[in-house]
């Protein structure tokens, strides 16, 4: 069997949630959020601005709690986990991609050094092994392997925003949080993104939570969609039938507003 | 002396009594968790932040009047700072004092460990600057309060990386960072990495004071302590590849000299007590036969005290203490006087 | 190994008065395997719109739509995903690639997809893009540049590169020349013989007529048109 068809074989969702829901104050972050996740899956959330997508976001990757609602990672129950078992999978098993990188990086630490401290984090104590391996993901991501020693600040937006990715993937994740990577960067920048995510997510069978505002990032990129709006989810399903047959009012009038090139 | 000697005006070793408990409180609990650093009330000493109040604070926990206490500055009984806090003790605490490492009860040190061996019974307490070693890499104190916590020592070893990728080896030369028992990682305090293998399996209880940052550490008696390293570049404890030129002294860290304005320079031991010992009983290095005007002792202090105008660096106010280089900068000044 | 039955869609337009817009009811068909059904009618009648919901991307408002034993009418979205990389091909009228991407690893990405090793998934589009004579000096470089004729061309190079169970094709042989409509009637032709069932929609009647086995007029499927 392929690589995605194995993974597709195992009988539960990489992640489910249910009944999500996390306030401020008064106010309504996300609400009543419920959805699976499966092996090699790209999950877009899109929405505008305080559509609640990053609220939802946080609450899934760890950074904030939820007030109601149950999140399963490979069938345990993560708002449950102590926080040591919770740090660790996200060194791990998981990984969150900033929309700014400098807010994912070391900026005084190295290239390989930012790639590498995921590894060392684990134990990895063999120096040739670990730069190796720095050097390879580099490769990976279209950085060129003599810049290993310089320091992000060195670098340009694009090219810190793949170190970034680098940085995440090195030790194999399984479920990859990002909001909006391709916010900021240059149009042609974001298409060279664009095309390594896609080939990292196939090749590696990621599962990839992606939060955008941009409908073309999501085409490319997502398998499935969540449209958000005032922090519920209005519809969700196959990204191309969400945006080419979209059956809530909210949804076509997102996909009407888009500006065609 | 006893404590009817001390000045009245203090409670004995300076601070109250209360603040000794909190201090040796904070002390057991160091001692109780090795290399974890405990906070503690670190009060206001009559010294700037900077001077070793940590050190000093530890130090006037632990005194009683039987004590004799020994006070070095890397390496040296006579510079301006251990001079300051050991005639700060006999003003406060009366107690006796010597310059012999094999003498002393207490040690309190600013980044050496004496040369000679401590045994059972003795405490060396260090002065620390900056107690937290994963400060550097990561500034905010919540996170690396979390990360001694869950032991994500990851980001240690990035600087340790960073070392290799820049200079080719790990280039820390002093405040070598180490893992104590197997499970909290601690910044030694400016000691040079020549010291680290001093930390492990010694006889003496070990304390650490930080004053400014309010921090107490503790390595108890036959402690494990392992300076980190990676599997192809592993520790080595270094120093320069000389003899000392006083004593003759092979495996002892030196200091650096330099003689003269054309760049002339000479290798003595850092530890002073140490190479006196060794010169009294008749070991000679390439410069010891020479028995003339030694160059003033080389004061690592900020810029304060330093050679005098007569070649001595004595505090004329300090009781005379047995002091061969001192002994030696006094009959140099006075036949300079002569002269002059 | 295409069965329709009794599907019908409308769309609601939510921002504009809700107004309700029926555009099939009642449709039914069956492709069986190695057969080639072509759709026809007059444009605007529910051709593509018929395609559309076969490949998942248009949703159904009732009836049922069996793609190999998978009702994709009901099914969730995981399953149309593995139904499309697996069984369903679809090659549309225009081409939308991710910029930047060679040709070459364009028509590949099928196979790539499935796990197959990549040299072997580039030896098949190498093949392919001759066959549909598209020269080499042009696989790397991205197809947005190219002629609306070449674009078709990789469009059907990547829709043939993984033998597919099951096609759907929308007007393969518009824009292209004699030479190059005869080699995709000629992919159909193979793809048909190794047993795929095909539904196409094909303007040309010359085409139709070489590879369908035969037609069926969505024109019966309009709501309102007498039965």
């Amino acid at each position: 069997m392929t690589l995605m068809q194995t993974l597709g074989a195992t009988g539960r969702p990489l992640l489910a949630v249910e009944g999500l829901t996390r306030h401020y104050g008064a106010r309504v972050g996300c609400a009543d959020v419920t959805f699976e996740l499966w092996p090699g899956e790209v999950l877009g959330i899109v929405g505008e601005s305080g559509s609640g997508k990053s609220t939802l976001l946080s609450c899934l990757a760890g950074h904030l709690r939820p007030d109601l609602g149950r999140i399963h990672y490979d069938g345990q129950d993560v708002l449950t986990l102590g926080e040591t078992e919770r740090r660790r999978l996200s060194r791990t098993d998981w990984a969150f991609v900033h929309q700014n990188p400098r807010d994912g990086l070391r900026m005084g630490v190295s290239a390989g050094g930012n790639v590498g401290e995921r590894l060392m984090g684990v134990g990895a104590r063999h120096y040739g092994r670990i730069r190796g391996q720095a050097t390879d993901w580099l490769g990976r991501v279209e950085i060129a392997a003599d810049r290993i020693d310089d320091r992000p600040s060195a670098f340009s937006g694009g090219m810190q925003q793949r170190l970034q990715i680098a940085r995440n993937l090195v030790t194999s994740p399984r479920l990859v949080f990002m909001d909006e990577p391709t916010g900021g960067l240059d149009v042609s920048v974001q298409a060279r993104l664009l095309d390594l995510l896609r080939g990292l997510v196939r090749d590696l069978g990621l599962s990839v939570i992606i939060v955008t505002h941009d409908l073309a990032v999501v085409r490319l990129l997502a398998h499935r969609l969540m449209v958000m709006k005032s922090g519920r989810v209005v519809e969700q399903g196959l990204t191309d039938q969400v945006l080419d047959d979209p059956q809530h009012a909210y949804t076509q009038l997102l996909v009407a507003s888009v500006l065609q090139a | 002396m006893t404590a009817q000697d001390t000045d009245q005006a203090y409670n004995f070793a300076y601070l109250d009594e209360q603040t000794k408990r909190m201090i040796r409180r904070a002390i057991l609990k160091a001692i109780a968790v090795p290399g974890y650093q405990v906070p503690f009330s670190s009060r206001e000493m009559p010294m700037p932040y900077g001077w070793g109040t940590g050190g000093v604070q530890v130090t006037a926990a632990c005194l009683t009047p039987e004590d004799r206490l020994k006070v070095i500055d890397q390496g040296a009984d006579d510079t301006t700072n251990a001079v300051s806090i050991r005639r700060f003790f006999q003003r406060t605490a009366g107690v006796a004092v010597t310059e012999a490492t094999a003498e002393a009860t207490i040690i309190q040190t600013r980044h050496r460990i004496p040369e000679v061996p401590l045994t059972e019974g003795q405490i060396l307490v260090y002065q620390v600057p900056i107690p937290e070693p994963l400060r550097f890499l990561e500034p905010r104190e919540t996170e690396t309060r979390k990360m001694h916590e869950l032991e994500e020592y990851g980001l240690m070893h990035v600087k340790l990386y960073e070392d290799i990728a820049r200079h080719g080896q790990i280039a820390t030369a002093y405040a070598y960072p180490v893992k104590v028992e197997g499970r909290y990682v601690m910044d030694p305090s400016p000691i040079p990495k020549f010291d680290n293998p001093k930390l492990g399996d010694n006889p003496a209880i070990q304390l650490f004071g930080a004053g400014r940052e309010q921090r107490i550490y503790a390595l108890p008696p036959w402690t494990s302590v392992v300076s980190l390293d990676f599997d192809d570049h592993p520790f080595q404890a270094s120093k320069a590849a000389h003899d000392c030129d006083l004593c003759g002294a092979r495996d002892s860290y030196l200091d650096e000299v330099i003689t003269d304005d054309q760049g002339g320079r000479m290798f003595v031991c850092s530890d002073t007590d140490f190479c006196a010992g060794r010169r009294a009983r008749g070991m000679k290095g390439r410069l010891g036969a020479d028995p003339g005007p030694p160059p003033p002792h080389p004061s690592p202090t900020r810029g304060e005290g330093g050679a005098m105008a007569d070649g001595t660096m004595r505090d004329p106010d300090a009781p005379a203490l047995p002091s061969a280089r001192g002994e030696a900068a006094g009959v140099a000044g006075a036949a300079r006087k002569d002269r002059s | 190994m295409i069965r329709i039955e009794n599907l019908s869609k409308s769309f609601t337009l939510h921002n504009q008065g809700g107004t309700v817009i029926p555009v099939m009811a009642g449709a039914a068909l069956t492709v069986a395997r190695g057969e080639c059904v072509g759709l026809t009618g007059p444009s605007g009648a529910g051709k593509s719109t018929l395609m559309r919901m076969v490949y998942g991307n248009y949703l159904a408002a009732g009836g049922r739509l069996f793609v190999g034993g998978l009702d994709v009418a009901r099914a969730a979205p995981r399953e149309i995903i593995a139904l499309r990389r697996d069984t369903l091909g679809h090659v549309s009228q225009f081409l939308r690639v991710v910029p930047r991407v060679p040709t070459l690893d364009v028509v590949a990405e099928p196979l790539l997809t499935l796990g197959t090793p990549a040299d072997q998934a580039r030896e098949r589009a190498a093949a392919l893009l001759r066959r549909l004579n598209i020269p080499e000096r042009l696989w790397g470089l991205s197809p947005t540049t190219f002629s609306g004729g070449e674009q078709q061309r990789v469009n059907i190079a990547r829709g043939f590169a993984h033998a597919y169970p099951a096609l759907l094709l929308d007007e393969p042989t518009a824009s292209l020349d004699a030479a190059n409509r005869e080699v995709v009637l000629t992919l159909i032709a193979e793809a048909k013989a190794r047993g795929a069932a095909i539904l196409g929609i094909f303007h040309d009647e010359a085409a139709r007529a070489r590879v369908c086995d035969r037609l069926v007029d969505v024109a019966g499927f309009v709501p309102g048109a007498a039965a």
